[in-house]
């Protein structure tokens, strides 16, 4: 197709599709509507090389375009109609901007006569929108398209990413325009690369070098950078232990010496009572979330804290910060390893194994080789992760399944970890995973869930079914409410109020859709039934029926300091 | 419970729809209730300024102003004590001619407070007076003692900062400086229209 620069003249939908597909667009998730028809007429005369996804509800669209992003660093893009189907998103809106995701939600809109008469499916989306997410604008006529397109992208990936959302009305569809390939990378009043202040450099580098007990904190802006390798030489050159944020664990191999796993309420014991122990603690690309911290007046009082970040909102938001160091992280890692010195640390990075080792002893070694006959959640990650050579990419949904999957897994790659952090939005994982196996079809995708976040997404099955998109959904059947049972069992009396299900067969609901499954009760089944899964061409659902009231443990209950974990209960 | 304490911030944004909406947005969500509000255009094209006042406590300022510079459109978001500025208000009074006649130190109370009459008829007179935001209450008591205060309105605070230069400008250009460098650096393929703004992108294509 001739895509120069002239006066042809094309519809707006023609106009927004090239502009998609100059933004370098392969995979639209999707759902037509009335106020989107003309796009999706024009999307026909494109199928070649926008591969447009039917899913069955638009908060799976959203999800969808979520994981997308998040496995292929590109921005992910979902197409909805107007009124309900627009609203359908705003769950997933909510959680990109949560997650710092970079998606672009494109939705139908009424003509522009008809908007303040509240026609039929009249929704304000660009007022809806605009408190969460990066940018929302209203495309009113053909002519903006091509520059709102390039805006929208620009923004979503750029900076610290997010999601953005255009709404386009129906004549700015159909009505006639010049196509003109716009390329956005400049925003006056958006500053996407801040300024790096080598003051703040030096006086890191100088607080770390003469640090004896320091303390790293990864978090998902060194996998949004594509700092990986920046972060690597980092604390390898300043061996430098560090722990990672639930959305920053597959920055580093899982079994990278310096990596001491997660951080947080449910993290891993050395992480917290190191944190609390550090002389200097280096926050990298993360943001102090009170799932981190627990009690704030007992964070890491005694450490210097340095941060790096590329969003100067954060710098101080939560933690006072000692060293603030604003940038692009790619480039302030670097930066600070110049300078770092070798010091040898062996002493402090020893002695993290005390806690590791008791953490072992109280809670994984009863998680992975457990006394009891039903099986437990931990053990059934461990053996998909081993199955899988920990090469897979990670896709959770939310509660007791993302937690034991969080701690279970083990990554060696990165971008391996897709998971809702900020918002923990339940049915996040199907439509997350679908989204996922779009953007890395090299790779295999597994998806843990539980019983009741399944069910709130459950449709998505149907789109699984009609192009067998190849992702391997985990089940962990434990009927209930888990997480909300867990805090009800530990904090409310054992006064299960309404986390106990009743559910359907879920094997016969795969088979409806024709998706091969497995149910496994018997811990002797387990390691075969993960062999079929991952043989199996095409989507698999196993389900796992596991411990019905098994607790996610060690444990930072509400308001304790980060280090006062329960370990058993 | 810290102290409230009264705070201006001025924020310089695109002229965008819906701009407003945004700022407005930051202080529903921290429940702070917004003193004044003053929306104007800047000494600088297509540049608008925001000038508001409210009592919050210093935590919430800072939120506040977090979250205000965070809206892509917003170019910067400051705030200001007394010190670092010159404020002044303006105020609207419609006074009825029948108390007022009835009361011989008023003229004497309007010319203690700087005032101007704006307007005569034989029914009332409109009396203009700028200041602070002191003044304006003041003179509001003291006529409303005498109950002719028909219409009363007050434009909201406006402010201008004490320093030699608009902030802002600086950093505009200093943006300006380091993206056009980096371009030098690494020159992009493709057509930049970032340069070109909305409005004058239509303004371009209906010539
Ligand atoms: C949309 C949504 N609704 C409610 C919640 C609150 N919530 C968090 S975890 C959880 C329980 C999840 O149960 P299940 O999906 O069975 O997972 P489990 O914890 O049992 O592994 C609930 C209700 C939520 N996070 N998201
Ligand atoms: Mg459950």
């Amino acid at each position: 197709m001739d895509m120069k620069n002239n006066t042809e003249q094309v519809t707006g939908s023609e106009a927004l599709l090239r502009a998609l597909v100059r933004e370098g667009v392969d995979t639209v998730f999707g759902y037509p509507g009335g106020a989107i028809i003309p796009v999706y007429d024009a999307l026909m005369d494109h199928m070649d090389e926008l591969n447009h996804i039917l899913v069955r509800h638009e908060q799976g669209a959203a999800h969808a375009a979520e994981g997308y992003a998040r496995a292929s660093g590109k921005p992910g893009v979902c197409l909805v109609t107007g009124g309900p189907g627009a609203t359908n998103t705003l769950t997933g809106i909510a959680d990109a901007m949560l997650d710092s995701t970079p998606i672009v939600v494109i939705a139908g809109q009424i003509a522009t006569d008809m908007i303040g008469t509240d026609a039929f499916q009249e929704v304000d989306f660009t007022c809806v929108t605009q408190p969460i997410c990066k940018w929302s604008y209203q495309i009113s006529t053909p002519e903006e398209i091509c520059w709102a397109v390039a805006r929208a992208f620009f923004v979503a990936k750029s900076g610290r990413p997010g999601p953005v959302v255009l709404s386009i009305t129906k004549n700015a569809q159909v009505g006639m325009t010049e196509f003109r390939h716009e390329k956005m990378d400049y925003i006056r009043s958006y500053d996407n690369d801040p300024e790096i202040d080598i003051t703040r450099i030096r006086e890191a580098a100088a607080a770390i070098n003469a640090a004896k007990r320091p303390f790293v904190l990864a978090g998902q802006g060194i996998e949004l950078g594509e700092a990986q390798a920046e972060f690597r030489a980092f604390v390898e050159k300043g061996n430098l232990p560090f722990g990672s944020t639930l959305l920053g664990l597959s920055v580093m191999p899982s079994s990278h010496p310096l990596n001491k796993g997660m951080l947080g309420m449910h993290g891993n014991l050395c992480n917290n009572v190191k944190t609390n122990e550090c002389d200097v603690l280096i926050a990298v690309g993360m943001r102090f979330d009170d799932r981190v911290t627990g009690n704030m007046s007992t964070y890491a009082r005694q450490a210097k804290i340095i941060h790096l970040d590329i969003d100067p909102s954060e710098l101080g938001k939560n933690v006072p910060v000692d060293i603030p160091v604003l940038g692009d992280c790619r480039k302030t890692l670097t930066m600070l390893t110049e300078r770092l010195v070798k010091v040898d640390r062996s002493e402090w990075i020893d002695s993290f194994r005390k806690y590791q080792d008791e953490e072992y002893e109280k809670v994984i070694s009863r998680e992975l080789q457990p006394s009891g006959d039903t099986l437990r959640m931990g053990e059934v990650v461990d053996a998909v992760s081993r199955a899988t050579d920990h090469k897979a990419i990670l896709v959770t949904d939310v509660g007791q399944n993302q937690m034991m999957a969080a701690r279970y897994f083990s990554f060696t790659e990165k971008r391996s970890i897709i998971t809702s952090g900020g918002m923990g939005t339940m049915g996040y994982a199907i439509p997350a995973g679908i989204g996922a196996a779009y953007a890395r079809p090299d790779r295999t995708v597994c998806v843990f869930m539980g019983d009741g976040g399944l069910q709130m997404t459950v449709e998505e099955f149907g789109t699984i079914m009609e192009h067998r998109i190849p992702v391997k959904m985990i089940l962990l059947n434990n009927s209930y409410l888990g997480n909300v049972r867990q805090w009800q069992e530990l904090f409310y009396n054992r006064r299960y109020s309404f986390t106990r299900m009743t559910n359907p067969d879920f094997q016969i609901l795969a088979s409806a859709y024709g998706i091969p499954s497995r149910r496994v009760i018997d811990r002797k089944d387990l390691r075969d039934a993960v062999r079929e899964m991952l043989e199996t061409d095409g989507p698999f659902f196993l389900e796992a029926c596991v411990e019905e009231e098994e607790n996610v443990m060690p444990m930072t209950p509400p308001g304790n300091s980060i280090d006062d974990m329960l370990m058993e209960c | 419970m810290e102290d409230n304490k009264l705070y201006t911030i001025i924020v310089h944004s695109e002229n965008f729809s819906g701009i407003l909406n945004q700022i407005a947005a930051v202080f529903t969500r921290l429940q702070v209730n917004i003193e004044s509000l003053n929306v104007s255009a800047s000494s600088m094209k297509n540049v608008h300024k925001f000038t508001i006042s409210c009592k919050t406590t210093a935590k919430n300022i800072d939120k506040i102003l977090k979250q205000i510079n965070k809206k892509l459109d917003v170019i910067n978001a400051s705030c200001y004590t007394d010190e670092d500025i010159f404020q002044s208000e303006i105020a609207l009074f419609k006074i009825s001619t029948d108390e007022f006649q009835n009361w011989e130190d008023t003229s004497r109370l309007l010319r203690g407070y700087n005032t101007h009459i704006v307007e005569v008829t034989p029914e009332y007179l409109v009396v203009e007076l700028s200041g602070s935001g002191d003044d304006i209450d003041s003179l509001y008591r003291e006529l409303d003692r005498i109950n002719c205060v028909r219409q009363f309105v007050r434009s909201g605070k406006i402010a201008v900062t004490a320093s030699s230069l608009e902030k802002v400008n600086d950093l505009l250009g200093r943006r300006q400086k380091r993206y056009q460098e980096r371009r030098m650096q690494f020159p992009a393929e493709g057509q930049s229209c970032s340069l070109v703004r909305y409005g004058d992108f239509i303004t371009d294509n209906q010539k």
